[in-house]
C-alpha cells in the first residue's frame, strides 16, 4: 500500500465482499479525491477480487477518477432541460476560455472541465457545479465570468 | 433513545409528539431542495433564523426546513403558515420584513408577493398559485410539512401509521390484494401492475428475499425521485418496510445515484433513525418481521438504473444488464428473489394502505390509477415538479401549470419519457397522461420526465442530443446497441453539420428499426424512440436540414448565421452585454450589428433580444456552403 494514499482505515471499517467494492471506492474518493492507481491491489485483495476486476468496476462508472482533481472542478450540465436552455453553448464557451475540452485539466492544472448527465435540476438549467456549488440559469458569458472568477481567486492567493 | 417494541409504542409516541409540538402563532417554511439551495435557500433560511432569533420571537414564530415543493423555478421561497402566504425568489436580505410583517403580524409584504408579470394580478396564497391551482398533490404536499431530517416530524403527522396498519391488521397476502386493488402501477417508466410484481415477489422460492429501491434517476431532465428521497424519505422507507413484510424480504437496498448527494444523506438519516427507533432491524415494532435497509450509492452510470444492472452494481459487477428472463421477482440479487420498484411506487404504498385501494383508484383512467409526478422543464413559463391526476391531458400541464411557451415563443413539441421516450408535436398534446394512450401517441409516459421545446428548439438537434447520450451510456454489452446509437448518432451529426444526403434518413430509420429490436436490454431497445418519434413527426425538419441545408429553427450552427435587422434594432444593448465574445458593437440608442467572423452562434443574443423586438434573428449561412463530401445534391 502506498504510504501516501493510506487506506487501511477504510477497508478495516468496510465489509469485504464483492458487493463492499462501490461503497469503499466512494470512500477512497471521497477521502482522496479520486482512486489512486496504487490501491488498487489492496482494494482487491480485501474484497477477494483480482485487480482486474476491481479495475473494470472503477473505470466503467464515470464518477470515478484515477487522477487527481484539479484545484477547481467545473462540471456543465447537459441534460435534456439544460440542452434545449443552451447547455452545450455554455460547455462551448467554457472549453474556449480554459483552452482545452471537456474532460482535461488547464495547462496550470487549476481547473477541471467535465460534462455530466443531468444533475437532477432540471427546473433552473443550464445548470454549472462548480466545487460542489451550483449555478442556476447560466448562460454562456455569466460561465466564462464564473470561471474567470476562480482564476482571479487563484491569483490573489 | 426509546425502542417502539410495539404498535401501542408507535401511538403513544405519537400523540407525545402531538402534545410536545411547540404551537407558534406562525411558521416560515422554507423550501429547500437541490433547486432551492442552488437558488439561496439556506442563505435565506440562515436569515430568517438571525431575524427570528435578533427580535426574541423564537416561541412565537416557527422556521421549517424542507425539501422541495415543486415551483423551482421561483426559487428560493418560503411559505407562511397557517395562512399560506407565498413568497418567492427572495434573497436574505428579504427575511426581516418578513418575519416583522408576516411572521409577527400576519401582514403581506406587497412587494415580494407573486406575479406573473408586471401587469399581472398579485397573488397571495400558494394555493392559488396558477402553478399549484390544478395540481392534485397527493405524494409531494407533504415536502411542505415535515422537515426530512425528523423522523418525529413525520411520525406526527401520521408516519409508520400504515406500516402498523399493514402488520397487525392485514395479513401479507391482504397487503398484496390491496395493491393489485388500488390499481397501481410502476412509475419507474414501464408501468408493470405492482401487485402482480409483488405476488411474484412472494411466491418465488428462494430466501432471503429481497427488495430493492431503485433511485437510479437517471433520465436526463427529470427529477421526481430526487424530490421524494429528499423531501420525504420516510414515506419511500415506510413503502419498502411494508413491501417487505408483503413479500417475505429481509433486506432491502436502496439504490441512489451519487449525484443526488442531499437524497442520499437524507435516505441514510432516515434509515439510521428508523433503525434506533426498532423500525428497521428485528421484531419490527414487536412483530415476527425482520427487515434492514442499506444505502448503495451509484457512479454515474445511466445504465445501473436498468434492474439487471443495478443487481449486478450492488453485487459489485460493472452494471451490464441481462437477458430477462428470469426476472429479478425470481431471480435477482445472488440470484434470489428481488422485488425492485422505483422511489415514487415505494411512496405510493403508504397512503394506499393508509386510506384503502379505492381512495387511490379515485382518480385516473381505467388503466392508470392515482396521481404521477412530471418534472415539467425546458422552454415553458413555470418549471418544476407537478403532481397530477392520470388522465388530464399534456396540454392542461403545459398550458395551465407551465404558462405554456415562454414569451415570444411557440410551443413544438414535448419530449416525455427521457432517452427512452419520443417527441410529441405540440398539435397532439390533447392525449392524456395514461400508460397507454402516451405509447398510442408514439412516446411513452417513462418516469414522468416532460421537456417542453419551442421555436428555439430544433428537433433534429433533440434526436442527435439523445443519441449522443445513448452512445455514450451506452454498457457496451450488445453489439446492437454498442455499435447502432454511434452510427445513428454519427448520422445525426452529418445531418446537423449540412452534409447529410437524402439516403442517410433512410439509413438512419433502418438502424433505428435495428437497434430497437436487437438490443439486449430496454434501453437500448428504446434509444431509437427519439430518432423514430422525430422522424415521424418532424420529417420536414430532417428534410430542410438535408435537402435545403436550413435549420428552420436556427439551432445548429453549422446551417445558421445571426444577424441583427436594422429597421427593428432598438439598440437597447442587451445582445451586447450578453455576447460572450463580444462579436456585437453598437453605441446605446443605435442599430447594433454582429461581426460574423467573431461570432459564435451561441444564440444568447436571438434569447436576450426583448420578445416585442426580436431583431436578432438566426437565419440560413450566408456564405458559400461546403460542399458536401459525398453524395448527391439537390438541384
Amino acid at each position: 500500500m502506498s504510504d501516501s494514499f493510506d487506506i487501511r482505515d477504510i477497508l478495516h471499517e468496510a465489509g469485504s465482499r464483492p458487493r463492499d467494492l462501490v461503497g469503499i471506492l466512494h470512500r477512497i474518493q471521497d477521502r482522496f479525491g479520486h482512486v489512486p492507481a496504487s490501491v488498487l491491489p489492496a482494494v482487491a485483495k480485501h474484497v477477494r477480487m483480482t485487480s482486474s476486476e476491481v479495475y473494470g468496476v472503477l473505470s466503467f462508472y464515470p464518477r470515478f477518477h484515477l487522477r487527481p482533481p484539479a484545484r477547481h472542478v467545473v462540471e456543465v450540465c447537459l441534460g435534456t432541460a439544460c440542452h434545449v436552455r443552451g447547455g452545450d453553448a455554455v460547455a462551448e464557451e467554457l472549453g474556449r476560455t480554459l483552452a482545452i475540452r471537456p474532460g482535461e485539466t488547464t495547462t496550470d492544472g487549476q481547473i477541471d472541465l467535465r460534462t455530466v448527465n443531468c444533475l437532477g435540476c432540471c427546473a433552473i438549467g443550464p445548470v454549472l457545479h462548480v466545487d460542489g456549488r451550483f449555478e442556476a440559469r447560466v448562460t454562456a458569458g455569466r460561465a466564462r465570468e464564473i470561471v474567470l472568477g476562480l482564476r482571479r481567486v487563484e491569483r490573489k492567493a | 433513545m426509546m425502542r417502539l417494541a410495539h404498535p401501542g409504542h408507535l401511538e403513544d409516541w405519537r400523540a407525545r409528539l402531538r402534545e410536545e409540538a411547540s404551537s407558534p402563532a406562525r411558521t416560515i417554511v422554507v423550501t429547500a431542495g437541490t433547486c432551492g439551495r442552488a437558488s439561496g435557500a439556506m442563505e435565506l433560511a440562515e436569515a430568517v433564523r438571525a431575524a427570528i432569533e435578533s427580535r426574541g420571537l423564537s416561541g412565537r414564530i416557527g422556521l421549517l426546513i424542507t425539501g422541495c415543493h415543486g415551483y423551482c423555478e421561483w426559487e428560493p421561497s418560503l411559505v407562511v403558515q397557517p395562512e399560506g402566504y407565498f413568497y418567492g425568489r427572495l434573497g436574505p436580505a428579504d427575511a426581516a420584513e418578513i418575519v416583522e410583517k408576516t411572521g409577527l403580524q400576519g401582514r403581506i409584504v406587497e412587494r415580494l408577493v407573486y406575479k406573473e408579470g408586471p401587469r399581472s394580478k398579485a397573488v397571495t396564497h400558494l394555493a392559488d398559485l396558477p402553478f399549484y391551482r390544478k395540481q392534485l398533490r397527493r405524494l409531494t404536499e407533504a415536502n411542505l410539512r415535515l422537515d426530512p431530517e425528523r423522523i418525529e416530524d413525520y411520525v406526527q403527522q401520521g408516519g409508520y401509521g400504515a406500516l402498523a396498519k399493514a402488520f397487525f391488521e392485514m395479513s401479507a397476502a391482504g397487503v398484496i390484494d390491496e395493491i393489485k386493488a388500488s390499481g397501481l402501477r410502476g412509475r419507474g417508466g414501464a408501468g408493470f401492475p405492482t401487485g402482480i410484481k409483488w405476488q411474484l415477489g412472494r411466491d418465488a422460492a428462494g430466501r432471503p428475499k429481497y427488495v430493492v429501491c431503485n433511485a437510479d434517476e437517471g433520465d436526463p431532465g427529470a427529477y421526481m425521485d430526487r424530490g421524494l428521497l429528499e423531501g420525504n424519505p420516510h414515506s419511500v422507507l415506510e413503502g419498502m418496510i411494508i413491501g417487505a413484510y408483503a413479500v417475505g424480504a429481509s433486506e432491502g437496498y436502496v439504490y441512489v445515484r451519487a449525484e443526488y448527494p442531499l437524497a442520499v444523506a437524507n435516505i441514510r438519516r432516515a434509515i439510521e433513525r428508523a433503525r434506533e427507533l426498532g423500525l428497521l432491524g428485528e421484531n419490527i415494532l414487536g412483530s415476527e418481521v425482520h427487515f434492514d435497509v442499506q444505502v448503495v450509492q451509484g457512479a454515474g452510470a445511466f445504465v445501473s438504473g436498468e434492474e439487471t444492472a443495478l443487481i449486478a452494481s450492488i453485487e459489485g459487477r460493472r452494471p451490464h444488464p441481462r437477458q430477462r428472463p428470469p426476472y429479478p421477482a425470481e431471480s435477482g440479487l445472488w440470484g434470489r428473489p428481488t422485488t425492485i420498484n422505483n422511489v415514487e411506487t415505494w411512496a405510493s404504498v403508504v397512503p394506499i394502505i393508509d386510506r384503502g385501494a379505492g381512495w387511490f383508484a379515485s382518480v385516473g383512467t381505467e388503466k392508470s390509477k392515482g396521481t404521477k409526478i412530471f418534472s415539467l422543464v425546458g422552454r415553458v413559463r413555470r418549471t418544476g415538479l407537478v403532481e397530477v391526476p392520470m388522465g388530464v391531458s399534456l396540454r392542461d400541464i403545459i398550458d395551465d401549470i407551465g404558462g405554456g411557451a415562454l414569451p415570444g415563443r411557440t410551443l413544438k413539441a414535448v419530449q416525455t419519457g427521457g432517452p427512452s421516450g419520443g417527441c410529441l408535436p405540440a398539435a397532439g398534446l390533447g392525449v392524456a397522461v395514461d400508460f397507454e394512450a402516451l405509447a398510442r401517441a408514439g412516446s411513452i409516459m417513462g418516469s414522468g420526465g416532460l421537456i417542453a421545446m419551442d421555436d428555439r428548439s430544433c428537433m433534429v438537434d433533440v434526436a442527435r442530443f439523445f443519441l449522443g447520450f445513448a452512445a455514450e451510456e451506452s454498457c457496451g454489452k450488445c453489439a446492437p446497441c454498442r455499435i447502432g446509437t454511434r452510427l445513428m448518432r454519427g448520422i445525426l451529426d452529418r445531418i446537423v453539420a449540412g452534409l447529410a444526403v437524402n439516403s442517410d434518413l433512410d439509413r438512419l430509420e433502418a438502424l433505428a428499426v435495428t437497434v430497437q429490436a436487437a438490443s439486449l436490454c430496454g434501453l437500448g431497445r428504446t434509444s431509437a424512440n427519439p430518432v423514430l418519434s422525430t422522424l415521424r413527426y418532424f420529417r420536414d425538419e430532417y428534410r430542410a436540414h438535408v435537402e435545403d441545408r436550413v435549420c428552420p429553427a436556427g439551432v445548429c450552427r453549422a446551417l445558421i448565421s445571426l444577424t441583427i435587422d436594422p429597421a427593428l434594432c432598438t439598440g437597447c444593448g442587451l445582445c451586447r452585454k450578453i455576447c460572450p465574445v463580444d462579436a456585437i458593437a453598437g453605441r446605446p440608442k443605435t442599430v447594433h450589428a454582429i461581426d460574423p467572423a467573431l461570432c459564435i452562434k451561441c444564440g444568447a443574443c436571438v434569447e436576450a433580444c426583448p420578445p416585442g423586438i426580436r431583431a436578432v434573428r438566426s437565419g440560413p449561412v450566408q456564405a458559400e456552403r461546403k460542399a458536401p463530401g459525398r453524395g448527391r445534391r439537390r438541384s
